[in-house]
């Protein structure tokens, strides 16, 4: 029995040996062009790979199992700025850089809250990811002053901007279901509404 | 107008739907006029971030969907953990809360369990001592009065040149004559003199002594007393609640003085069923004063208090009179009153009434 296990166990390292010399290029770079473009396959394969061990080390650090998807949910943000960013090579495990930035979010969301923090256990490799998060800050800020000018610029202006810019809806799709004419008015609508956007953003935007 | 018409061609430009002459010209336009060039520069950075919001809210969506996906298999835990996570995380939670609490039990039953060793110790010693120091102070007052009467020729008129050594407290539980007050006062006294708060004094000798009980019945034996036909008070045989407010009338000096308490247990010294234990101030004199209720009820008469305790006092129950009447019916005729003429009244003209039949006991 001893004999079988060990041969088993054996097989079964060597198989993982395997797989991450073999696909740590393959699957990890399908997934990453999987996350650039919005695939929810790839997302969701990611959330089952790794989700478990976050959550494990949230809970293990104070933290409760909600915390563990916000944090997680930020990390899944963080990946896609580096995918979409176009400058982003694989130097690691995608398990490995999510780690990392989980480890590092709920370090800093433990200092904000001032709960108690033990020393934090570190059971698995980590990188630097310091300068990334600052980077995600940054977007994170400006898309939060984009989120509140167009709160600011009140409806139907709102609608029609998200209309075309984020749900990419054609001209004369818009116009027929806001109620204009033809496109062309619901296109100089869109301009005027576009005008006191960027004033209200570049306003907070130059103030900040 | 212009602004709009600008935007719309660097739109326009940037989604590559120029036609090419018209993309030539535009490119010229930038070149020359820096403005245009500013604002298409501007513009540009202005729809990246538009951009840039779209996908993530996009991007957040399908999040959000493959989470409720997992936490519908459960992959994800939902707020409600079990097994090992659950208690993984209380764990962690609450282990530092559980730590501080388990000290705090720690030091505490540590700390009961001193206090408890040292003061019940203590009480112990203490209660032998008390003990001990009323023998031995009993045993001294016994041999001062032994003393006392060797040295004084017995008086051959006892009033009004009357020398006492003691002073305490009786009082009438029936009109003919018969005073109540404790077996410890007359102990040992071999004349014993009733003083009423008029000062007339009179002759009184014991007809029951009960050192049980700590009970003596007096009678006085002087013909110059007058009998009073209605004592203002009564005495019950029922016993006492707890917390009845009582008063006490005796003679801690010279002149009457009114002490008031209430009952606070109903036993007396180490559970002496035949005892209260009431809170009052009273001092050495106040032996054998009646303690009565509102009603004007004689309930218990003052006995004695522990030296180590404020306001312990103990008083003898009112139906210990009625025992000693059973034992001496034979001898004596004794009707104890029973309604009270000072039932109802307010506390001052209870005392009025009430003073007259409290009489100070002296004797030596």
């Amino acid at each position: 029995m001893e004999y079988f296990y060990t041969i088993s166990g054996l097989l079964s390292l060597f198989k993982r040996i395997n797989y991450s010399l073999v696909n740590i290029s393959d699957h990890e770079q399908i997934l990453l062009q999987g996350v650039a473009t919005n695939d929810k396959k790839a997302i969701e394969t990611i959330y089952r790979e790794n989700y478990g061990s976050i959550q494990s080390f949230i809970v293990k650090n104070n933290g409760y199992p909600d915390d563990a998807r916000d944090i997680f949910q930020e990390a899944m943000i963080v990946l896609f700025e580096k995918a979409t960013s176009g400058s982003f090579e694989l130097t690691c495990q995608i398990k490995t850089y999510l780690y990392s930035v989980c480890r590092r979010l709920w370090l800093k969301r433990l200092q904000q809250l001032q709960r108690f923090n033990p020393s934090v256990e570190i059971l698995e490799e980590t990188i630097a990811v310091e300068d990334e998060l600052e980077t995600h800050n940054k977007r994170n800020e400006d898309l939060i002053l984009m989120e509140n000018a167009l709160m600011k610029i009140g409806e139907p202006c709102k609608s029609l901007l998200e209309a075309y810019y984020l749900q990419k809806k054609s001209m004369p799709e818009i116009a027929d279901f806001f109620g204009y004419t033809n496109a062309d008015n619901a296109k100089t609508q869109k301009y005027k509404c576009l005008v006191r956007l960027k004033k209200i953003f570049f306003a907070q935007y130059k103030n900040g | 107008m212009d602004d709009i018409l600008l935007l719309d061609a660097i739109e326009r430009y940037r989604n590559g739907e120029m036609a090419d002459q018209e993309k030539t010209f535009f490119e010229e336009l930038r070149k020359t006029n820096p403005a245009i060039d500013q604002m298409a520069v501007e513009h540009t950075f202005f729809l990246q971030e538009l951009q840039k919001l779209s996908e993530t809210k996009l991007y957040k969506q399908s999040l959000n969907e493959v989470e409720n996906t997992l936490v519908n298999e459960g992959v994800i835990a939902k707020k409600q953990l079990k097994g090992k996570v659950k208690i993984v995380y209380l764990w962690n939670r609450y282990r530092r809360t559980i730590a501080v609490a388990a000290c705090i039990a720690g030091l505490v039953s540590i700390g009961t369990a001193a206090l408890v060793t040292i003061y019940s110790d203590k009480k112990k010693e203490n209660n032998i001592t008390w003990l001990k120091g009323q023998i031995e102070r009993t045993k001294k007052d016994v041999a001062i009065l032994k003393q006392q009467s060797e040295n004084t020729t017995p008086p051959v008129i006892i009033h009004p040149k009357f020398n006492a050594n003691f002073r305490a407290t009786g009082f009438l539980i029936d009109g003919n004559g018969f005073i109540a007050t404790n077996a410890h006062v007359i102990n040992n006294a071999n004349n014993l003199v009733v003083e009423n708060t008029k000062g007339d004094q009179f002759i009184a000798v014991p007809v029951y002594v009960n050192k049980s009980t700590d009970l003596a019945i007096l009678k006085i034996s002087d013909t110059s007393f007058r009998k009073i036909n209605l004592l203002p008070y009564s005495i019950p045989k029922s016993s006492s609640e707890l917390g009845e407010q009582i008063f006490t009338l005796g003679y801690p000096k010279e002149e009457v003085v009114y002490g008031e308490g209430y009952i606070s247990a109903k036993s007396g010294y180490s559970g002496d069923t035949t005892a209260y234990q009431i809170s009052i101030s009273v001092n050495p004199g106040n032996s054998g004063g009646p303690v009565i209720n509102k009603n004007g009820e004689v309930i218990g008469i003052i006995s004695s208090k522990e030296t180590n305790a404020d306001g312990v006092v103990f008083a003898i129950k009112s139906k210990n009179i009625y025992n000693a009447l059973e034992e001496i019916k034979k001898e004596q005729l004794i009707k104890l009153p029973t309604s009270a003429s000072t039932k109802g009244m307010d506390r001052v003209h209870q005392i009025k009434k009430i003073e007259d039949c409290v009489f100070m006991v002296k004797g030596n």
